[in-house]
């Protein structure tokens, strides 16, 4: 319990990883499930980082891993909240309930 | 418990109970608040972990960056309604069961497959070795280390492979990505509007 290992922060990671898959899977708003991929991915980054520091062949690979996943998730939040905004202008709602016209 | 261990129990208590919280709140400013806390408490995970460039680049990007670009959505969507949306206590229900059923099931896992004490890199407590951002920038231009430590691998030593393609890739997307989202959200005459 006194010496902090590889687990502690998997544990970690899997906690944020959860809140970040139920935040998806409950916001009505649609923002609301943009923070939950933002969790998830948090998460996903706190593993590449422990295991780039508990497993010598991942060293370097970790990290940059990370730094990829941090911009590709700058990325992913900037087209996704135009597509909240785009969507706002025409329906004049962000409850994700609401987007219903290709339902078959 | 030394030091290193209560600034993780310390770190991580927060980041766990900010992300929770961004689950429960109804409210969605609140939970972009939470949400802030979130990150910066990984940013700290990642400085404990010794990943000093990391940790900045979780800062700039993530707090800085797209935080700002949450908190601006919340502020263009945020009327009436739709600050607060209710969730049903059955859907409560469900997911509270799903997610423990999830997070058990990741639990298990993690402990079957990784022992707890598993030893860290223990060079990356020197600074004088640790993974600054000189060794980030060599791996991603591909030069070859002066000092291989081939002890880490332990066998011959990794031909050094470069990400400098990868991060051309990502940063091209990225502008590509920036320009859609431009075009995207641009401000169009509404139909029907006269036009000054």
């Amino acid at each position: 319990m006194s010496d902090i290992g590889l687990a502690h922060y998997l544990i970690l990671g899997a906690v944020l990883f959860v809140s970040g898959a139920l935040c998806m899977a409950m916001k009505r708003n649609a923002i609301g499930v943009l923070m939950g991929v933002e969790l998830v991915l948090n998460g996903a980054n706190i593993n590449f980082v422990a295991f780039a520091r508990f497993n010598p062949a991942f060293q370097v690979e970790g990290q940059i891993f990370a730094l990829f996943v941090i911009v590709l998730a700058a990325a992913e939040a900037a087209i996704a909240l135009a597509i909240v905004l785009n969507f706002y202008n025409n329906h004049m709602t962000v409850d994700v309930d609401t987007a219903e016209e290709l339902k078959g | 418990m030394d030091t290193q261990a209560i600034l993780f129990w310390l770190v991580a208590l927060w980041t766990g109970l900010c992300a929770v919280a961004v689950l429960v709140t109804q409210n969605i400013v609140r939970a972009a608040a939470w949400l802030l806390f979130t990150l910066a408490g990984a940013a700290g995970v990642f400085f404990l972990l010794g990943a000093d460039f990391v940790a900045a680049t979780q800062l700039i990007v993530y707090v800085g960056g797209i935080l700002v670009l949450v908190v601006f959505g919340v502020m263009l969507t945020a009327q009436g309604p739709f600050i607060t949306m209710k969730v049903s206590a059955a859907e409560w229900a469900i997911s509270t069961v799903v997610g423990l059923l999830l997070f058990t099931v990741l639990a298990i896992c993690i402990y079957n497959g990784f022992s707890p004490q598993t030893p860290a890199n223990e060079g990356m407590n020197d600074p004088a070795t640790s993974m600054s951002s000189v060794v980030l920038g060599e791996a991603f231009l591909g030069i070859e280390d002066a000092t291989p430590q081939q002890n880490l691998t332990g066998s011959k030593p990794r031909t050094q492979m470069g990400y400098l393609l990868p991060f051309e890739v990502v940063s091209v997307h990225l502008l590509i990505v920036l320009i859609g989202a431009a075009y995207l959200a641009r401000a169009k005459r509404r139909r029907g509007a006269a036009t000054p």
